[in-house]
């Protein structure tokens, strides 16, 4: 399973952080420290995996933007990597042609996005086109319910309770 | 372009980047903090959206690595908002926010359940999402079954669905009774007709969790799987959003092939060959592509499938296909596909057949060792590492040793450890073993633990024609201009105990030797000067005739330090003073030390140890654990203490039987099986103590024949010649008695029957440690933690702890550390699961060292058959159809006893009470009688209700009728023995019956008296 997925920018960063398993606020800081350390400073040309703690970390490098995910020692490595890349496509198509800003000024929607993707350190979903779906439906939802807030009648409910 | 419409959060992310230092972020984080914080504290005027908008402010701030401590109960409060946009919020900032421990959680369990029981599919999405990622054992409890409905009904959308499959796989892994209801495996064989890849890629993901758990309730799933497996490969109605570069997803492949390795065997023809047939498909149609993307996913697949074809034990030619295919790899540019060929390959050296073949590539291993990827250097050394035998051992380890010299700090470590296990294991003559040993610690002196020099010291001690070989390697690295302390450690001994072989060598009379070593000892720490002393004395003892000047220089320096602060080194001084002057007797007293027992290398030990403690449900794993060890460790030498003791490395499903536990006679079939693997019984214990140190830096300080007039003038003396005969009978000592020379404090049985009654105290004492016990038991669950307290000012170490459990108890143990350091308080927490009802008594081998005195105790571990009780009240409606269905044996069983401890009845009540056997007056009309009830919980029996009935005779209180009923014959006949144990030889509480407060209502009452003797209490006066 996965237990954590981090995204960490080349300075070092962090852009989003979900976990998995239990991991104390104070583990969680330590574990961001230690790795972002050993990720960053690897060079080009090497394999995508990291051996920590008997865990595997998995990550690869988009533009300034490493995507971690660490997993089992005996889950599947390359599977891993399949699904940061399927999540950066997502990302990219949802986003048009995503850039770091872009997730750094729209973090929540890089975590509704991961939260259809994967869930209990698995898995959910692995056709693009279903989740790029199932976002619009979110964003109209929220749309729906702001123009609903800012309509008359709501105004006047406002004003009156 | 969906930007954040959140004005205000968009500001501060960029106030915040606009920061030019640290400092400044630190103070626009600060404000904003506090800025939250008043806005939080009168909530009254805040509107649902600026509520939202704080709380993603939170979430930014706490991602940025601040202490974010507050304001999360304000997260938790968004998830009852009626409105999606909030509820959303609170859900996602939540799963982010919290951890599964976190108490804020239980406030929002009913609002969750709520949310999945109701009617809206977007607030079940999110209320499933959000389990699923941090629901913990309390969730678990209480929505699985909604959970489940929701999986199961074809009523619900698939998006639901496929949520609620992860959703149930946290629960399960939260507490596996989840799915312990009837017909869940069909249920789970029906998903899997699933024609929804989104549904069938989680519920792929729940079958594999629970296979890995339990296969034997999933043969149903075998075949379809299969079928999924042959509908990808062949592309069959697979809709093209599913498939990822070309290839049918990827992933639902890959667990689909990691759920077949779950299986033992596939065993229906059919099926086996369209596995086959996909899996040749798979294996021969995957090149190394260009785009690393479809690289990446079709790899994925093939590795699966390599693993799982080295799972089904194909024909050797399939094998060999993978193994050409994985040569192929380990030498590609893809530095991903190098790894996992090394990675694979080490996993097939399992096979035993394609082991040669895998030796063929050698020669590019070794390359890969020089990798620039460190991940990749790894992976090729552990391959190195498994692949080593008699045939290769010397190419390899002599690869290894030239690789030290040049390796990263990172590896050198594990490297010289491996180096060192494989000279030892496959070492062609013993010569050559002592060379590398002695150029590990050349080049890597910081990374040989003293493990590794003891082992060498031990193998020229037991081999005559070694020393002088031995004698003299350690006479040339002494020239050496620089050298390792551990070299000077190990010269020294050698050359003490051997110099005397090289004496008509050039540069080797006792008084070059003793010039050449005492010049290091201005270089030395103060724990190689002991050693250098005792050298010093072998030396003088060695040079005959006597050669004054040489004796007047060694006589100076133990002058020196006989005032030293170190008191082992002064006390070494003082004696060795005095011993050289007894003139001939120094002969007989520091005579050459004896041959070492034969034991098992602590090295080797070590590492299987390692490999144990990390060996996971994995089937790689499982599979790992059924070869056999190729180790063939030198054992050709003869043995000066008696017969040669070899002993089977015992496993850690030894059987252990407790001697105080009567009339156990019959043993499972299980039981007999480890019996018969292990050989006999009475080995189990034989096991002679693996700490080295014990034996070589005890012994270094005085060592003379048995019986030699020394014998009392040193405590350490009498514990070492104890060593070997301990070793001898320590097959048959029994459980609580030891030959320790430290006395435990207070009764270690009556620690023991205390805690059988209680859930927390104290199991043993000494005047070194104290070794607290806390438990919980919940079914057949429990969780202990022992507290191990060091009451004294220097630290213990050696510390060691083994777990050996009995047949039905599956008990894991935390990591011990090896040191415990100065007043302080360590906890091991010990997990128990009870399998089937059995009196057995797990153990718990206890050893640690202080100072010399080296202490191994053998405690009972009071997870005992009522551990696993749980009072029950039942009414008389309940109890007699029950007590009338239970008729007679195997499951209602009755026994007159006698010789019973004479007891008032009400006394005898509240023993049944403290037991967890709930008394249930008025069902017996005689009162004389006591009826009692309980439910057990075990794997085997689930709950099952037990039922006892004591009838009395008032004019014989010495004798009783008892007759106990239950569903299960085991579970009868063992509850009954152990009813019948508790009433013959009722246990000495510390609590006398006399003041056992009234008929507790439920277990442990925590009467003032035991205030006394609370571990807390205790424990917390020691830190």
């Amino acid at each position: 399973m996965i237990h954590f997925v981090l995204l960490i920018s080349r300075q070092g960063k962090v852009r989003l952080t979900k976990w998995y398993s239990p991991y104390s606020q104070k583990e969680r800081s330590k574990v961001i420290r230690e790795l972002s350390g050993i990720v960053i400073n690897r060079g080009p040309k090497l394999c995508n995996f990291v051996e920590w703690k008997g865990l595997k970390v998995v990550y690869r490098r988009y533009a300034g933007l490493y995507f971690c995910m660490c997993i089992d020692e005996d889950d599947n490595e390359l599977e891993g990597l399949d699904i940061i890349h399927h999540y950066v496509e997502i990302l990219d198509r949802y986003f048009g042609s995503v850039c770091e800003l872009d997730l750094i000024f729209n973090f929540h929607k890089a975590y509704y996005i991961l939260d259809e993707i994967v869930i209990a350190g698995e898995l959910q979903e692995s056709s693009k086109r279903t989740v790029i779906r199932l976002m619009s439906a979110h964003d109209s939802l929220v749309e729906m319910a702001k123009e609903q807030a800012s309509s008359i009648s709501n105004m006047i409910a406002q004003v009156t309770k | 372009m969906a930007l954040s419409s959140m004005r205000g959060l968009s500001v501060f992310i960029s106030d915040v980047r606009n920061c030019p230092n640290k400092e400044q972020e630190r103070l626009r984080v600060d404000k904003e903090l506090g800025n939250i914080r008043t806005r939080f504290k009168n909530e009254k005027g805040l509107t649902p959206y600026e509520k939202k908008k704080y709380v993603w402010k939170m979430l930014y701030i706490y991602m940025l690595g601040y202490d974010v401590d507050f304001g999360h109960m304000e997260a938790v409060s968004l998830i009852s908002a009626p409105k999606y946009p909030e509820k959303q919020v609170g859900y996602i900032v939540t799963s982010c926010l919290l951890n599964e421990n976190h108490d804020f959680l239980r406030l929002a369990i009913n609002t969750v359940r709520n949310d999945i029981i109701g009617r809206n599919e977007t607030f079940q999405c999110l209320a499933l999402t959000m389990v699923g990622n941090i629901g913990g054992r309390e969730f678990a409890e209480s929505l699985a079954a909604d959970v489940q409905k929701l999986l199961i009904s074809s009523s619900y959308r698939p998006l639901v669905r496929k949520k609620a499959a992860l959703c149930l796989l946290r629960l399960y892994r939260k507490n596996p009774d989840v799915v312990n209801i009837d017909g869940w495996a069909d249920r789970m064989a029906q998903l899997l007709d699933e024609r929804d890849l989104g549904v069938l890629t989680s519920s792929m993901s729940l079958l594999v969790a629970l296979v890995s758990n339990n296969h034997e309730a999933y043969w149903s799933c075998l075949p379809k799987c299969v079928r999924v497996l042959e509908r990808l490969a062949r592309n069959q109605d697979i809709p093209q959003e599913y498939t990822y570069y070309g290839i049918p997803s990827p992933w639902l492949q890959v667990k689909t092939m990691r759920a077949l390795q779950y299986f033992p065997t596939i065993e229906d023809p059919n099926t086996r060959r369209s596995l086959f047939e996909v899996l040749q498909r798979i294996l021969m149609g995957t090149d190394v592509v260009k785009n690393v993307n479809k690289n990446n996913a079709a790899h994925a697949v093939l590795f699966e499938a390599l693993a799982l074809v080295m799972h089904l034990d194909a024909e050797k030619e399939m094998m060999s296909q993978c193994v050409a295919l994985l040569g192929k790899f380990i030498s590609v540019r893809e530095p991903n596909i190098r790894y996992l060929g090394l990675e694979n390959m080490t996993r097939m050296l399992m096979v035993a057949e394609v082991q040669d073949i895998i030796k063929r590539h050698q020669a590019q291993i070794i390359t890969s060792l020089k990798d620039p990827d460190i991940s990749i250097r790894r992976r090729a050394l552990d391959l190195l590492y498994g692949m080593c035998d008699v045939s290769n051992a010397k190419d390899i380890v002599e690869e290894l040793l030239q690789y030290l010299s040049t390796a990263d700090f990172a590896m050198r470590e594990e490297l010289s450890l491996k180096a060192a296990i494989l000279a030892e294991k496959f070492a062609p003559d013993l010569s050559w073993y002592v060379d590398v040993i002695l150029q590990l610690i050349d080049k890597a002196g910081d990374f040989v633990s003293d493990d590794i020099w003891f082992r060498v010291v031990q193998f020229v001690t037991n081999n005559e024609d070694l020393q002088p070989y031995a004698a003299a390697k350690a006479r040339e690295y002494l020239d050496k201009p620089a050298i390792h302390e551990t070299m000077v450690k190990v010269s020294s001994y050698l050359l003490g105990e051997f110099s005397h072989l090289l004496a008509r060598r050039p540069g080797s009379s006792p008084k070059e030797i003793f010039n050449i070593i005492h010049e290091k000892l201005p270089t030395v720490s103060t724990s190689t000067i002991p050693i250098l002393l005792s050298t010093y004395a072998k030396i003088l003892m060695h040079t005959q005739p006597p050669d004054p000047e040489l004796q007047n220089q060694i006589w100076a320096i133990f002058n020196k330090y006989e005032s030293c602060i170190d008191a082992e080194i002064q006390q070494r001084a003082v004696e060795y003073f005095a011993l050289s002057r007894k003139g001939a007797a120094l002969m007989d007293i520091l005579a050459e030390m004896p041959k070492f027992p034969e034991r098992q290398s602590a090295l080797i030990k070590k590492a299987e140890d390692a490999e144990i403690d990390t060996a996971e449900q994995s089937a790689i794993k499982l599979r790992a654990q059924q070869q056999t060890s190729n180790a063939l460790v030198v054992t050709d030498q003869c043995y000066a203490n008696g017969p040669s003791p070899i002993v089977p490395a015992v496993g850690p499903l030894t059987l252990v039987k407790v001697p105080s536990m009567s009339g156990s006679e019959e043993h499972t079939a299980v039981d007999q099986a480890l019996t018969q693997s292990n050989g006999t019984l009475t080995k189990v214990d034989s096991q002679p103590p693996s700490d080295l140190l014990g034996d070589l830096l005890g012994p270094l300080a005085i060592e003379g024949p048995p019986g030699a007039a020394v014998q009392s003038e040193h405590s350490a003396v009498t514990e070492v010649e104890g060593a070997p005969s301990a070793v001898d009978v320590a097959a048959i000592v029994p459980v609580g008695e030891q030959t320790n020379s430290v006395q435990p404090i207070g009764n270690i049985n009556e620690r023991f029957n205390a805690l059988c009654l209680k859930d927390s105290g104290v199991l043993y004492e000494d005047p070194y440690i104290q070794i607290g016990i806390k438990a919980e038991w919940q079914a057949q669950h429990g969780r202990l933690v022992l507290f191990l307290g060091n009451k004294n000012t220097s630290p213990l170490d050696s510390v060691q702890a083994l777990i050996l459990p009995p047949a039905h108890l599956k008990m894991e143990l935390s990591l011990v550390p090896e040191i415990i350091p100065p007043r302080a308080q360590v906890q091991c927490p010990l997990e128990v699961l009870n399998l089937h009802p059995s009196r057995d008594v797990a153990v718990l081998d206890f050893s640690y060292k202080f100072g010399t005195n080296m202490v191994n105790v053998k405690l009972r571990l009071p997870a005992v058959l009522n551990k696993f009780l749980q009072p029950m009240p039942v009414s008389a409606e309940e109890f007699f159809p029950q007590w009338r269905s239970l008729s007679g044996p195997p499951l209602k069983l009755q026994e007159v006893v006698r010789g019973v401890r004479p007891l008032p009845l009400e006394e005898m009540a509240n023993l049944f009470n403290s037991f967890r056997l709930m008394i249930c007056p008025g069902l017996d009309p005689n009162p004389n009688n006591l009826v009692a009830s309980a439910t057990f919980y075990s794997e085997s029996t689930r709950a099952m209700l037990c039922l006892i009935r004591i009838e009395t005779d008032p004019a014989d209180r010495t004798q009783l009728r008892m007759t106990v009923a239950s569903g299960d014959p085991a579970l009868t006949f063992e509850l009954k023995e152990f009813i019948k144990e508790q009433l013959v030889s009722i246990p000495t509480a510390p609590r006398g019956p006399t003041t056992a407060p009234p008929a507790p209502p439920v277990v442990q009452p925590t009467s003032p008296a035991m205030a006394l003797t609370d571990p807390g209490a205790m424990l917390a006066g020691l830190l």
